[in-house]
C-alpha cells in the first residue's frame, strides 16, 4: 500500500542526494542544509511516535535540528550553477515540440487519477492507496511517474533528475524551508498563548454594543492574525473563540453557517497580503527569480484588499439576514 | 502583574515583524521568535526544543512539492519554457488576460472540487503559466524589459495563488469547511457541511470577477511597453 510516510522517504532521499552533489562542488554550507533536512524528513514519523509515547529526546534533537538549519540559511547564498545553454535548450525545443508538455501534464493528470479513482484501485486483497492523504501520496506518485516520462522523452540519463533538481532545490534555497519553519511556530504560537492574548487586545478596543463594530472587528482580526500567522486556520480558532460566538452569534445573533464561511475568506484575503504565507508569496519569488521579496505580493495585494471590502460588506448583510 | 504576563508571548509576534521589517534572513528570525514567545510564556528549554521539532516534522508535507523539482528540471533542460513561449505565441488570438482569467477559473474549480496539489507554484507556474504569460505579453511587439517580465511572473503568481484560496474554501470534504464544522461542533452548533460551503460561494464568485477585472487592467498597462528611460536597456529593475 502507497502511503505518504513514503513520499517522506523520497524527499529525504532526494535532499540527501542534492546534499552529496553539493559536497562534491565544495559548498559545505548547501550539503549540511540539504543533509540535516534530509533527516529531519526521514525521521520525522520517529520523531512524531516517540513525541506521543512521552519520550521527548527525539523531539528536541528535531529542535536541534530546526536551530541549526536557521543558523545555515544566511550561508545559502543563491549562487547560480550553470544551466545548459539557451541555444541548446531552444534547439531541442523546436526538436521535441509539443512531446515537452506530456511528462509535466502528467504531474496534474496522474494526480487527478489518484484522487479521483486511487480510492478503488486494489492489488492482491490490499487497497492500493492509504485513505488518509491520498491526493498528496498521488503527487508524489505522478512526480515519479513523470521523471521516469521526463527522461525518456528528453533521451536524458538517469542522473539528469537528481542533477536537475539539485539546480533548482539550491534555487530555491532557503526559501523552500520557510513554510516548514512558519508552520512550527505556529504551532509554538498556538501553545505558548499568543492567540488568547490578541483575541483579548481586540476585545478590549472595540464597542461590543455596535454589531456593526463587532463585525469590523470580527473581520479585521481574521486578517491580522493571518497576516501575524500565515494561515487563516489558525486564526480562525482563535477569532471564533474570542468574538465570533460569544459576541456575534450568541449576542448579537448571526448566523453560523454565513459567518464561519466569510470568516474564513476574509482570512484568506489576509493570506494575499503576508510574507509568512511563504509558500503561497516567497516560494515563487524564489521559483520565478524575481528580484525583491515582495514582488508577488505587490502583484496581488490589490485584489485582496478590493476582496475584504466586498467580503466584510456581504458579511455585515448576510449573517444578520438569514 | 499577571496581565503583563498573558500579553508577554506577543513579543514572537513583534519579532516576526521586526525581522521582516528590517530584512533579515527570514528562517532565524522566525525560529527566534518561536524560541522567545516560548521563554516570555516560561516554558523551559527543553520544552522549547521539543515544541519546535514536533511542530516541524509534522508539518512535513509542506516540502511535498520538492518532489516536482527533478521531473521539471529535466524538462527544463530540454528547452520546456522555450517550448510553452513559443507555442503561445504563435496562437494568436490566445491575448494575455484571455490565457489568465481561463487559467485563474480553471483553478478556481480545480480547487473547489478539492484537487488542490494538481496545479502550484512549482508544478505549473514556474515551468508553463509564466512562460506562456510572457509570450502572450509579447503579442504586442516589441519584446518585455526586465521590469515587465518580473511583473508578468509575479502576475502569474499571483493569479495562482487567488485561484487556490477562492477555490478550495467551497470544497466540502476536507480543509476550511471540515475545520469550521469541527470547530462548531465542539462548541455545541451542528451544522451541515455543505451549508458553509454554499456561503463561500459568493466571496469565491466576487474573487473571480474582481481579479479578472485587475487583469484586464494589468493586460492592457503591459500591452503599451515602457517609454525607454534615458538610452535603450537602462529601464529602472
Amino acid at each position: 500500500m502507497l502511503t505518504i510516510e513514503q513520499a517522506y522517504w523520497l524527499i529525504a532521499l532526494f535532499l540527501a542526494g542534492a546534499a552529496l552533489l553539493n559536497l562534491r562542488g565544495r559548498r559545505f554550507a548547501h550539503a549540511a542544509f540539504w543533509g540535516v533536512l534530509a533527516v529531519l524528513i526521514a525521521g520525522g514519523k520517529f520523531v512524531l511516535v516517540a513525541a506521543a509515547a512521552h519520550q521527548r529526546l527525539p523531539a528536541q534533537l528535531a529542535g536541534v535540528g530546526v536551530i541549526a538549519l536557521a543558523a545555515l540559511s544566511p550561508r545559502m547564498t543563491r549562487g547560480h550553477l550553470v544551466e545548459r545553454d539557451a541555444a541548446s535548450r531552444e534547439a531541442d525545443a523546436l526538436h521535441l515540440g509539443h512531446r515537452l508538455f506530456g511528462p509535466a501534464l502528467l504531474i496534474p493528470l496522474v494526480t487527478l487519477a489518484v484522487a479521483l479513482f486511487g480510492g478503488y484501485l486494489v492489488v492482491g486483497r490490499l487497497r492500493a492507496f492509504n485513505a488518509t492523504q491520498m491526493t498528496l501520496t498521488g503527487l508524489a506518485l505522478s512526480c515519479v511517474i513523470a521523471l521516469l516520462a521526463a527522461l525518456w522523452v528528453t533521451r536524458a540519463r538517469p542522473g539528469a533528475g537528481l542533477a536537475e533538481g539539485r539546480r533548482l532545490l539550491d534555487t530555491l534555497g532557503w526559501a523552500a524551508l520557510l513554510p516548514l519553519t512558519l508552520a512550527a511556530l505556529g504551532g509554538v504560537f498556538a501553545a505558548t498563548g499568543v492567540g488568547t492574548a490578541v483575541a483579548d487586545l481586540v476585545r478590549m478596543l472595540i464597542p461590543v454594543n455596535s454589531a456593526l463594530a463587532c463585525v469590523a472587528a470580527f473581520g479585521l482580526g481574521m486578517v491580522l492574525f493571518t497576516v501575524i500567522m500565515g494561515n487563516a486556520f489558525a486564526a480562525f480558532p482563535v477569532m471564533m473563540a474570542g468574538i465570533g460566538i460569544p459576541l456575534l452569534i450568541h449576542m448579537h445573533g448571526a448566523n453560523p453557517a454565513i459567518l464561519g464561511a466569510m470568516g474564513m475568506v476574509t482570512g484568506y484575503c489576509g493570506t494575499l497580503f503576508t510574507p509568512m504565507a511563504a509558500n503561497f508569496n516567497i516560494v515563487p519569488v524564489a521559483l520565478l527569480e524575481l528580484p525583491n521579496q515582495g514582488d508577488v505580493i505587490r502583484a496581488q495585494w490589490k485584489t485582496g484588499a478590493w476582496l475584504l471590502v466586498v467580503n466584510l460588506l456581504l458579511m455585515y448583510l448576510l449573517i444578520f439576514r438569514f | 502583574m499577571s496581565a503583563l504576563l498573558h500579553y508577554l508571548p506577543l513579543l514572537g509576534v513583534l519579532v516576526v515583524v521586526a525581522g521582516f521589517a528590517l530584512r533579515f534572513n527570514p528562517v532565524p528570525v522566525v525560529v527566534v521568535a518561536g524560541i522567545v514567545s516560548g521563554l516570555a510564556a516560561g516554558k523551559s528549554i527543553g520544552d522549547i526544543l521539543a515544541l519546535l521539532g514536533t511542530s516541524f516534522v509534522s508539518e512535513r508535507a509542506l516540502l511535498l512539492f520538492v518532489l516536482t523539482l527533478p521531473a521539471i528540471g529535466v524538462l527544463e533542460r530540454a528547452g520546456l519554457r522555450e517550448h510553452a513561449r513559443n507555442w503561445i505565441a504563435s496562437l494568436r488570438s490566445l491575448t494575455f488576460p484571455r490565457l489568465l482569467i481561463a487559467y485563474l477559473g480553471l483553478r478556481q474549480i480545480l480547487s473547489m472540487l478539492g484537487l488542490t496539489s494538481v496545479a502550484g507554484q512549482a508544478q505549473t507556474v514556474r515551468p508553463l503559466l509564466a512562460p506562456m504569460a510572457e509570450a502572450a505579453a509579447e503579442k504586442r511587439g516589441t519584446p518585455l524589459s526586465q521590469a515587465e517580465r518580473n511583473d508578468v511572473r509575479a502576475f502569474s503568481a499571483a493569479t495562482d495563488n487567488i485561484g487556490l484560496f477562492f477555490g478550495e474554501d467551497v470544497f466540502i470534504a476536507l480543509g476550511a469547511v471540515l475545520l469550521i464544522q469541527g470547530f462548531y461542533a465542539q462548541h455545541g452548533i451542528d451544522l451541515q457541511p455543505l451549508h458553509i460551503a454554499l456561503w463561500a460561494l459568493p466571496t469565491a464568485i466576487a474573487a473571480f470577477v474582481i481579479h479578472a477585472v485587475r487583469t484586464v487592467l494589468f493586460g492592457r498597462r503591459i500591452a503599451t511597453p515602457d517609454p525607454p528611460a534615458g538610452r535603450d536597456d537602462e529601464t529602472a529593475t
